[in-house]
């Protein structure tokens, strides 16, 4: 069993299969509900959601005048990439600082461990008071959500860094400003990759629950919106929106660090 | 190039005692070979003359003054494993010596000197035979060219104090024995004081013109670790003595582990 090869069309072919799975077992009970009650909500037929999607994204709303699937899209990016950008950017500064300079880890890894096993959600009325209701509190919840614990995953792998590179590094004349340069920083890219594409999964989450509250557009917004209309033939389209946006973010990454960091991923390198 | 003085050099880890009574003067230019059993603290030793950890008590002197206590340019090293950057390519590995050295504060020279120390790179690179790798990472390298670009990139720090850690115990026999002519060949042209750590006590002889023993010769039954190693053994080599299969098999003997004739073949080697 542990020993049986699979070949690239067998793994596609058993790769798609559960998706085949959940497909046909939806057109199944959307069929039969559908014939029962053709004005059924709950599980719209995809010729329902491809039209309502495609309303969306190309019909200008009548109010606003806007396309509103480009609007939402692009509003919940932004607040995505800013929250997680804010949060790669302290967690490559801290979790160096705290990994590689001990004055810096006595100093704040008890702070950053304790800040970490706070949901985060709890604090999210916390911001909308001290931030208002607008992108500030949004971006923030993101970045304070995923921070901590990406800190604390750098802190250690660059305390997991072998001491003999550091000693060496010592020996060829490194201070310890070079070696973040040329030691550590080049050594922590791939983990902060995967960091950040770990970090996607909570950050969408946060995302979407900071929309659902206090939003005027955004993909969550809209999904929580509908939902007083049983709108499913929206809300499933947009799920799958929502789940494709995150795969290729995670596909760009994967990318990503392939470029910067060739050394670690040598089997694709060859 | 540079001598060392160690007097009554003493290590402990809390009541652990390792290293007690270390008392040994090295002239410039010699090689000294540390063996004794696993465990008896020649690898310590190394660390506290690297400057990666220090004596618990004692004076230890490098050049012409007390040890700076941390790892300086001063003091290269080549250690068995995470001997290179594997972030690196062996070509990058040796220009991150003159990066290092005068880089400044983005840790990279540019323009003329860049081009100088690509050069200097690449004739070491050739030096050691691994022109044919310069665009490599460690990665791809096998266990001797690894150490052979550890070596390079050390010594293009140009050190006073050359150190080695086991640097060939992860080779096969073969490779160990190029790597030993290598490592003689440079040791002649730069002329710097080696101390090498080794558990292989044939590589010690072959290698050096000093051997010292590591041991005990303190024992609590107690509490085993209430006493530290010492050197127990100083032999100064010559042609002579370095061929003498009895000193080799007294030395064998102490440690304990090495059978002579296995030793014998790879002084001979």
């Amino acid at each position: 069993m542990i020993n049986a090869k699979v070949s690239r069309g067998g793994a596609l072919f058993l790769g798609g299969l559960p998706f085949l799975f959940v497909a046909i077992a939806y057109l199944f009970a959307s069929a039969q509900r559908l014939a029962v009650n053709p004005s059924d909500k709950l599980l719209p037929s995809p010729v329902q959601m491809w039209s309502a999607f495609l309303d969306l994204a190309t019909v200008p709303d009548k109010r606003s005048g806007d396309l509103i699937l480009w609007v939402d899209t692009y509003a919940s990016l932004l607040r995505l990439f800013a929250g997680v950008g804010v949060a790669t950017v302290a967690a490559l500064s801290l979790g160096i600082a705290i990994g590689f300079i001990p004055r810096v880890r006595a100093f704040l890894l008890p702070f950053v461990t304790v800040v970490c096993v706070i949901p985060p959600l709890a604090l999210l009325p916390i911001l909308f008071i001290a931030l208002g209701l607008g992108e500030t509190a949004k971006i923030t919840l993101i970045a304070v959500g995923v921070a901590p614990v990406m800190v604390r995953d750098i802190a250690n792998r660059v305390m997991e860094l072998p001491p003999e590179l550091v000693a060496k590094a010592q020996t060829l004349g490194g201070n310890s400003w070079t070696m973040v340069l040329r030691l550590v920083l080049p050594q922590i890219m791939p983990r902060l990759l995967t960091c950040v594409r770990l970090a996607l999964g909570p950050a969408w989450l946060f995302l979407i629950a900071a929309e659902a509250i206090a939003s005027t557009e955004g993909l969550g917004y809209r999904i929580f919106l509908v939902r007083r209309y049983l709108s499913m033939d929206v809300i499933l389209p947009y799920v799958a929106w929502i789940t494709l946006l995150a795969v290729i973010t995670d596909w760009l990454l994967v990318r990503l660090s392939r470029a910067i960091s060739p050394w670690a991923h040598p089997v694709e390198a060859r | 190039m540079s001598r060392i003085v160690v007097h009554g050099l003493e290590k402990s880890y809390g009541d652990a005692r390792v290293l007690e009574r270390v008392n040994v003067t090295a002239e410039a230019g010699e090689f000294l070979s540390l063996v004794g059993a696993s465990g008896c603290g020649k690898s310590t030793f190394l660390r506290i003359l690297l400057g990666q950890e220090q004596q618990s008590s004692g004076v230890v002197i490098v050049g012409d003054g007390p040890i700076v206590p941390e790892p300086t340019p001063q003091r290269g090293i080549v250690f068995q494993r995470y001997s290179v950057f594997p972030h690196l390519t062996a070509m990058q590995n040796l220009l991150l010596v003159e990066d290092f050295r005068s880089g400044g504060p983005f840790g990279r020279v540019f323009g003329a000197r860049r081009r100088n120390a690509r050069q200097q790179a690449e004739a070491m690179l050739a030096r050691v035979g691994l022109a044919h790798a310069r665009d490599l990472y460690p990665a791809s390298l096998s266990g001797g060219m690894q150490q052979r670009l550890a070596i390079a990139q050390t010594l293009l720090g140009r050190p006073q104090i050359l150190l080695l850690d086991e640097p060939f115990g992860a080779l096969d026999p073969g490779i160990r024995v190029e790597m030993h002519e290598l490592l003689t060949e440079l040791w002649t042209e730069h002329g710097m004081t080696v101390v090498l750590v080794t558990h292989d006590i044939g590589e010690a002889f072959k290698l050096g013109t000093r051997v010292l023993v590591f041991d005990k010769v303190r024992h609590d039954p107690q509490f085993p670790s209430a006493y530290g190693a010492t050197i127990t053994y100083d032999l100064k080599l010559d042609r002579k003595t370095r061929a003498s299969s009895q000193h080799l098999a007294k030395v064998a003997a102490m440690v304990g582990t090495t059978r002579p004739d296995t030793a014998m073949a790879t002084t001979a080697s």
